[in-house]
């Protein structure tokens, strides 16, 4: 049944392109409900400060406010706390310290952004000069920003209940084992390493549309959401805005998500509290100014790190400390990131039998940190990957050589982690990558830069990954609140065309075309006969949505299982009426046929014959439609290498990546184009993170970077084009053998471009975002110490 | 309250604005045209980008009573009936991926092209890139969108 020009493999160009060219997209700030008014929220400016009043008389006299609604209000109606839906407990047994966090803070603000009222106005420009006019009294407190001050003595406390700002301190694998690894080594690399904070920036800024029908007690949203049925199963669970069959949630065209838009923020809930409260549409959409104090942030770690190597280069342990800034609340899924989703990966692409992992979650007057692309991932790949690379130059090795004798050879492989890779195949990646960026030409090339005085400098990053979290039992015993399979349902109609209804939500992803893509290739259709349906949740029975790399792995296996069903249904109702056995029957080029005979039925004649009901087996329900929840037995692993190369100008300390190259192994590949555009973008935010990129506070807590005029965002001029290449093996833990690849570009490439930037300048002391000023700094120290000797 | 008599995608638009009204918010809230899209607030980038009178406008930083008198072409407004060589090169090189900024990157990349075109310039990879700075896109790291911007040039 191959449908070689649409189906699995085929570059299929994407059904969803003709509404965005054309300006004909629906995002949610393009929704406009009648007797819509606009909210603006009254933000702290300060990072950590009591709350004394507020004094809403001045903007409630002006013409067209409609209310000033505060905190006191809000949970006075029982609104909820906004919570941490995975629970991770420290080593010593106790809970963690989960703050709370009201979606307008009554008592106490912890952040500059942290909301204290909201004006609901006729316009937007009104509500916003009202909510200038709103009073808040405020009594300034001493702020934290850094995730090791917050755990110093003298640091504020920023919840009563987290003594000395500490969440959690936490544990993974076996201390003792990683010490004597350690003690027998014959090297010891050891490394202070950053994971600079960086903010997502999805190019469509966050929106909420919420609206209150008062006579059926029904409320509305249209969000900006990667998880509309998350997002209403916690609006409704935990913070008790309605119970789920009187909530719709929609999310239509997003754009963008890059995790930011996972969480349920203050701005929705306060935006659905207050519909109800007016009996308004309430409409609120984000500027860039207030998304950077708003949106939650990822990466801010800090390191400690030991990895030890006998006289082979063999690794013999492994041991790693880790502060984790989570900012000032506890955003949904913050607790997972810097344990669950990070330490897991500590093993990296290698055979290391003695690994520890300590991670300190902590509080600072900081915007919230959650899952940014990658979320966890990166930082675990960033710390492994400058280990690897900074041990082979202490030792005189060749980098991919110290990797290579590391590597792990044999599936499943059980790390010391808690993770079981089940498939790869890394010297394939290693050498597919070696050989496009033509590293046996690297010295020819190095020398000729250096004649134009720059410093041309190569680097590795051997990544590995873990997608598509599961299964629910087992993420379920980790901590997580919810369960993390997918659903989907296949409807065939009476004419034969076809829509599935996923809980994947697509926000760039390009799903319209590759979820179609293996319908039409499993029913042997036309692309155009295949529809589907997504982000609503009156039109979708459930979903998790689309984070981690899940929507291939996950969101296409329970299409895949629902269609198993359809499938055998169709076998059925033919058999019947072509008087033959199941199986024999094939489907093939829109009919369903008998093998070998010429007796054949449409397509749309099953189809009909389903719903007219006339000539079906015995005890045979009519229709043709199926469901399915897919939970997968395990993780999914993508791997691969990276090989970047730079010049720097050692007058300027400029870095240009001259060459990007990728080798990557994401299992079955639907639509390659849509994959390499996927490997493109992680890669754009990869390098943004190595070499622009970085949130900045003042030590009050105030943002520094809070526009694009001040952070810097990756412009064209700024990328190279990138040499994007895969070496496959086929995922065994999901019936189309994918293993997910949103993430690996973020993840792989940063430490691939530090990698090469120490290269070329011969200083293994270099943090991210390696700025002109960061590398000119490293480049004058090495001048400084060959000059001292 | 300003009355502005202006061209929008062809058609004759006459309206009353306040002074302060920018042109984007006129176009997304009085006319309705929400392909033009807001993603930031310092001019920065570039989803907002429409043709004034031929040339590229970040039209968040433009005043709609400014613009009385000229013609405004949006993304709407930019293909007579089929698609434009630029959106069709979007597509076909996968230019896009969330769609968000595509409009102000469509319309940039038809500016610089007709510039080029004008100016006997060659429009290579690197002036794209260059020509392409007030435009972000998160999503695509501007491989595809190049390519999608040097493909057109050969077809406009």
């Amino acid at each position: 049944m191959a449908n070689g020009a649409t189906g699995i493999g085929a570059r299929v160009k994407r059904k969803e392109d003709k509404r965005f060219i054309t300006g004909k997209g629906k995002y949610t700030d393009d929704v406009r409900m009648e007797n819509q008014a606009y909210a603006a929220f009254v933000r702290s400016p300060h990072a950590h400060a009591n709350v004394k009043s507020i004094d809403k008389s001045a903007a409630l006299a002006m013409e067209g406010v409609v209310d000033v609604l505060d905190g006191h209000q809000l949970t006075g109606d029982g609104i909820g706390n906004i919570i941490c839906g995975w629970a991770v407990a420290s080593k010593d047994g106790s809970p963690m310290n989960m703050g709370a966090w009201s979606a307008l803070a009554t008592q106490k603000v912890r952040y500059v952004g942290d909301a204290v009222a909201v004006v609901i106005a006729d316009t937007q420009a009104l509500a916003r000069i009202a909510a200038e006019a709103v009073e808040v009294e405020y009594e300034e407190l001493p702020a934290v920003v850094k995730a090791d001050k917050a755990l110093t003595k003298s640091a504020p406390e920023i919840h009563d209940n987290a003594p000395g700002n500490l969440i959690y301190n936490w544990e993974i694998g076996d201390a003792a084992k990683a010490d004597a690894g350690l003690a027998a080594a014959k090297h010891i690399t050891e490394m202070e390493i950053t994971n600079n904070r960086v903010s997502p920036n999805p190019m469509e800024p966050r929106s909420a549309v919420a609206t209150y029908d008062e006579a059926e007690e029904h409320y509305t949203l249209y969000t900006t959401s990667q998880n509309p049925h998350v997002a209403r199963l916690v609006l409704s669970a935990f913070y008790n805005v309605a119970p789920e069959h009187k909530l719709r949630v929609i999310a239509p065209d997003v754009g963008g998500g890059f995790g930011a838009k996972i969480y349920i923020y203050p701005e929705e809930i306060t935006c659905l509290w207050a519909s109800m409260k007016t009996n308004r549409s309430v409409k609120w959409t984000s500027d860039r100014s207030e998304a950077f104090i708003t949106d939650a942030h990822g990466r801010d770690h800090i390191s400690t790190a030991k990895m030890g190597f006998d006289e082979n280069g063999k690794i013999t342990g492994f041991k790693v400390d880790t502060i984790a800034n989570l900012g000032a609340y506890m955003s949904l899924f913050s607790s997972s990131v810097p344990t669950y989703l990070y330490a897991t990966l500590l093993s990296g692409q290698y055979d290391i039998q003695n690994l520890h992992a300590n991670v300190r979650a902590v509080y600072t007057n900081t915007v919230p940190v959650d899952a940014y692309r990658g979320a966890g991932r990166p930082e675990a790949c960033y710390l492994i990957e400058r280990m690897m690379e900074t041990a082979a130059r202490e030792m005189g090795m060749k980098p991919a050589e110290l990797r290579a004798r590391n590597f792990v050879r044999e599936f499943p492989h059980e790390t010391p982690v808690i993770m079981t890779y089940d498939s790869g195949d890394f010297d394939a990646n290693l050498a597919q990558a070696e050989e496009a960026a033509d590293v046996a030409g690297f010295p020819a090339r190095q020398a000729e830069a250096a004649k134009r005085g720059k410093l041309r400098g190569l680097g590795y990053s051997c990544y590995i990954e873990a997608c598509g979290i599961a299964p629910s039992a087992a993420v379920g015993g980790l901590g997580a609140g919810v369960g993390l399979w997918e659903s989907a349902e296949v409807r065939v109609n009476p004419v034969g065309t076809i829509e599935i209804l996923t809980g994947s939500h697509s926000h760039g992803q390009g799903h319209e075309t590759t979820f179609a893509q293996i319908v039409a290739e499993r029913f042997d259709l036309p692309l155009d006969n295949v529809a589907i349906v997504h982000g609503d949740t009156d039109k979708v029975q459930f979903g998790m949505g689309t984070y981690g790399s899940r929507s291939g792995a996950v969101g296409m296996s329970a299409i895949v299982k629902a269609m198993d069903k359809v499938e055998a249904k169709v076998r059925k109702i033919a058999a019947h009426q072509l008087e033959a056995s199941e199986d024999d029957i094939v489907i093939e080029g829109g009919e369903v046929k008998v093998a070998g005979t010429d007796k054949a039925l449409g397509w749309h004649e099953i189809g009909l014959a389903a719903y007219t009901a006339h000539n079906l087996p015995p005890e045979m329900e009519p229709g043709l439609k199926e469901s399915a929840f897919y939970d997968p037995s395990n993780f999914t692993f993508p791997a691969g290498c990276y090989i970047c190369e730079v010049e720097v100008d050692p007058d300027t300390g400029t870095t240009e990546v001259v060459q990007f190259t990728a080798s990557d192994d994401f299992g079955t590949i639907i639509n390659p184009m849509i994959v390499e555009g996927q490997v493109h973008g992680g890669l754009a935010q990869g390098i943004g993170q190595a070499m622009m990129e970085q949130v900045i506070y003042d030590d009050d807590g105030q943002l520094i970077t809070g526009s694009y005029m001040d952070y810097t965002m990756p412009r064209a001029a700024d990328l190279p084009f990138y040499s994007v290449h895969h070496a496959s093996t086929v995922c065994p833990g999901n019936p189309l053998g994918m293993k997910g690849c949103g993430e690996a570009g973020a993840i792989g490439s940063p430490p691939a471009v530090i990698n090469a930037i120490t290269d070329a300048i011969g200083n293994n002391n270099l943090s991210m975002p390696a700025t002109p000023q960061n590398v000119w700094n490293a480049l004058q120290a090495v001048t400084a110490s060959q000059a001292a000797e | 309250m300003t009355k502005v008599k202006m061209t929008v995608n062809g058609k004759a638009v006459t309206r009353e604005v306040s002074g302060e009204t920018l042109l984007s918010e006129f176009l997304r809230e009085d006319l309705r045209l929400t392909g033009t899209h807001i993603g930031c607030d310092t001019s920065q980038c570039g989803a907002c980008v429409v043709h004034i009178d031929g040339k590229a406008v970040k039209s968040c930083t433009t005043l709609a009573a400014a613009t009385d008198g000229a013609e405004v072409t949006t993304i709407e407004g930019l293909a007579n009936g089929d698609l434009h060589p630029m959106q069709a090169a979007f597509k076909e090189h996968h230019g896009l991926q969330c769609g968000f900024c595509t409009p102000g990157m469509i319309m940039s990349g038809v500016d610089m092209v007709n510039r080029y075109k004008a100016e006997g310039r060659e429009v290579t990879a690197e002036a794209v890139r260059h020509e392409l700075e007030g435009n972000i896109c998160r999503c695509t790291g501007y491989h595809n969108i190049v390519k999608a911007v040097q493909d057109a040039a050969t077809k406009m």
